[in-house]
């Protein structure tokens, strides 16, 4: 036993100050949170009441929200779907050897190093849907090119996909992130592996899908986590670029102006409640394949 | 030797790791309780152009009047204090109130006054005279339970049309519309001349044309009722005057709304939209950072089916409950309420002084036509929605969500029994 402490003692007391911060700051609040959101408190005073489940059947029947859950899953699609495509090919075009790909790479994951509101406030103008002598941002782009057929209303479309918009903005974003993810993850094949095909007789496209390929699969299982949670927990982009406009409106957005503001503190906490287990349900699995695949090595 | 040397090490640099957060907090502590009147905390959102130079000049002569006592300017920036709203939430249900917060006069205060953050306030008003130096009808608006919690600093009105002259001219328009109805055969003009009728811009000016759009229709006694329950949202006048809402935002910008107010009154400036809806705050921005002269530049007329009549909004302050310096806290109230406090604001920020007896000479151009229109007496005073006076938070925030489903769906019946059902839920 003592032998133990010995061993142990001194590391776990090293990292206790950062896991009871850890306990208390994020899983103390998130119990709380979620004991908030079976309650009814509505107002500035908190009141820690049991109401059930009436919050979550409300929330389900909310237009708002279900406006809201739409939008992410569009959101979500167009987002991940978009980011994974756009890295995905930056990244096979890196690898085949550029000149100055250094440069190239730098280029490409700078737009992450922007934060969200910056980024916000840039496309807010790229996606002006101005018309005739307000044409502004891409749509004068568009227009100067010759392009006319390319003007969009963006997000301010009258259609359920009009957040897909807000996608271009993420995926400029993100897809130098997942790009670099990409570009690891084929540096990281063996050339030997390659080579043995190529003596094999299998052309360059095979040996990509057949070799390459394969062994992407980790990478692009923690891309898409990753690209995930961040289209869930995104709120300040949808902010900046067109405030309360309920087509580009998400659960993170819905959250917070109905909690302190209105003061409605259940209905934020239920909503919260159900983002955590939105993003559990993504990253639960993804941590149980690594510690499984970590174990079997 | 008991403990190794890794093992001292570890439980050094553990300590070392807890007391750093503590060093900090220190500093944070005041003395709290009453007694200590040296100071006093001011939480306020005035920290944009215009507000802020005003509460310096209000500073100022506070810290002349009141040697003494050292004044902390604790300002949060954000549009119309969403930002700060948030802040001074967590700090009330932490018990670390300031010694006085900005608030939206009016109904905006109801849930701190029902969680018992705010002191009653009468007595001050009794000691200071100040019912009869303020407006019976904005009296009323801020009594809640027949106590007043909260001094206003200014007046603010939203019921205003917004014209560039110079485009009436070319498209042949003799005079500002007098009624919606006009307004609406103006608009039809207007469209096959190609100029937008109406700029409009985010969510909350959609609100803020809404709540005038109702007020034009049905006039201010009917408009008052609907916010206290007594005006039925799905009787066949509110119906009308919801179709006439969804008319003129059909003859207005909306698919592509500017972004911010400004850049809405910027198509106003720039002759490509006729009219905009806006509070008198717009008064600064065309005059100051626009550069235009009142009258010929601009203009500016009481919006559709509202002459004489206030819609108004205002900026005041309360004494929280457990306030660290109370005495002090009153002394900047009174300075709040004083004809010098108010005289040395309001030009500064575009807005008339609450009290009726202000010095006419120091507002000029719309300010000078707005205070005596405040100041006449045969005036109607009625509270915006859009800015807090005549719907509690939780009300107007379900406003918000049923108003953007509406301006996209048109559906007013769908509308005007959301609103209800909120009102019957959060009354």
């Amino acid at each position: 036993m003592k032998r133990r402490l010995r061993a142990w003692g001194p590391g776990l007391l090293l990292v206790s100050p950062s896991l009871l911060a850890l306990g208390v700051f994020v899983y103390v609040f998130l119990g709380w949170n979620i004991r908030v959101s079976f309650t009814s408190w509505r107002g500035q005073k908190p009141v820690y009441d049991w109401v059930g489940a009436r919050n979550y059947t409300e929330l389900f029947g909310n237009e708002r929200f279900q406006i809201d859950v739409r939008n992410l899953a569009v959101f979500t699609l167009v987002f991940i779907g978009g980011s994974l495509a756009l890295g995905f090919c930056m990244a096979l075009l890196l690898e085949k050897g550029v000149r100055g790909e250094n440069f190239f790479r730098s280029v490409f994951l700078f737009p992450m190093a922007i934060s969200f509101i910056a980024t916000a406030i840039i496309w807010r103008w790229l996606l002006n849907n101005g018309s005739g002598s307000s044409t502004a941002g891409l749509n004068r782009l568009f227009a100067n090119l010759g392009l006319e057929f390319l003007r969009s209303d963006w997000h301010k479309t009258p259609s359920t996909w009009a957040i897909a918009a807000i996608a271009l903005p993420a995926g400029w974003a993100l897809s130098g992130y997942v790009m670099a993810l990409f570009l690891a993850g084929m540096r990281a094949v063996p050339e030997e592996l390659r080579e043995a095909a190529r003596v094999d007789g299998a052309t360059e496209p095979r040996v990509f899908w057949h070799v390459v390929r394969p062994l992407l699969l980790p990478v692009l299982m923690s891309a898409v986590v990753i690209l995930a949670h961040i289209s869930m927990k995104t709120f300040d982009l949808f902010y900046a670029i067109d405030q309360g406009n309920l087509r580009i409106d998400t659960p993170a957005l819905y959250m917070w102006f109905t909690t302190f503001q209105p003061g409605f503190y259940a209905r934020g906490a239920t909503i919260a409640t159900l983002l955590l287990f939105g993003i559990a349900v993504v990253i639960v699995p993804y941590i149980w394949y690594s510690i499984r695949s970590e174990r079997r090595q | 030797m008991p403990y190794s040397r890794r093992g001292v090490l570890a439980l050094g640099m553990t300590a070392a790791l807890f007391a750093l957060p503590a060093c900090s907090s220190g500093a944070n502590s005041n003395g709290g309780g009453s007694g200590n009147d040296k100071e006093v905390e001011v939480f306020s959102w005035w920290v944009g152009a215009g507000e802020k130079e005003g509460l310096e000049a209000m500073i100022a002569d506070f810290t002349k009047k009141n040697s003494d006592i050292k004044f902390n300017n604790a300002g949060v920036a954000g549009g119309a204090g969403t930002n700060a709203k948030t802040v001074l939430a967590t700090r009330l249900q932490a018990k670390n109130p300031p010694d006085s917060y900005q608030v939206h006069a009016g109904k905006e205060l109801a849930s701190d006054i029902e969680a018992g953050y705010v002191e009653d306030l009468t007595y001050l008003y009794e000691r200071e005279g100040w019912k009869e130096k303020f407006p019976k009808g904005l009296v009323e608006a801020i009594t809640v339970g027949g106590k007043l919690y909260s001094v206003p600093v200014n007046i603010h009105r939203s019921n205003l049309l917004w014209f560039n002259p110079a485009t009436l001219q070319k498209a042949g328009i003799a005079a500002p519309p007098k009624t919606w109805a006009e307004f609406l055969t103006q608009a039809a003009t207007l469209k096959s001349k190609n100029v937008t009728a109406l700029s409009i811009g985010p969510g909350w000016t959609q609100k803020h044309l809404l709540e005038n759009v109702l007020l034009g229709e049905l006039g201010a006694d009917m408009y008052t009722g609907l916010w206290d329950g007594s005006v039925d949202w799905k009787s066949p006048k509110v119906i009308a005057a919801l179709s006439t809402y969804t008319k003129v935002l059909g003859f207005s910008d909306l698919k592509s709304a500017a972004a911010d107010w400004q850049p809405a009154l910027d198509k106003v400036v720039d002759g490509s939209a006729a009219y905009n809806v806006m509070g008198d705050w717009a008064d600064g921005y065309l005059k100051g950072a626009k550069a235009l002269k009142f009258k010929t530049g601009y203009d500016v007329v009481a919006t559709p089916g509202s002459t004489g009549v206030y819609n108004f909004l205002s900026d005041s302050f309360t004494l929280p409950v457990g306030a660290p310096h109370k005495g002090a806290a009153e002394k900047w109230l009174v300075e709040c309420g004083s004809t010098e406090g108010q005289d040395l604001f309001n030009p500064q920020k575009g807005s008339v002084p609450a009290r009726i007896d202000a010095d006419k000479s120091k507002y000029t151009d719309y300010l000078a036509a707005a205070l005596a229109e405040w100041q006449n007496p045969q005036t109607k005073i009625v509270g915006s929605l859009a800015h807090g006076v005549v719907a509690n938070n939780a009300w107007n925030g379900e406003i918000d969500t049923a108003l953007q489903i509406f301006v996209q769906d048109t559906n007013v019946g769908k509308f005007a029994d959301a609103v209800a059902k909120a009102y019957q839920a959060n009354k």
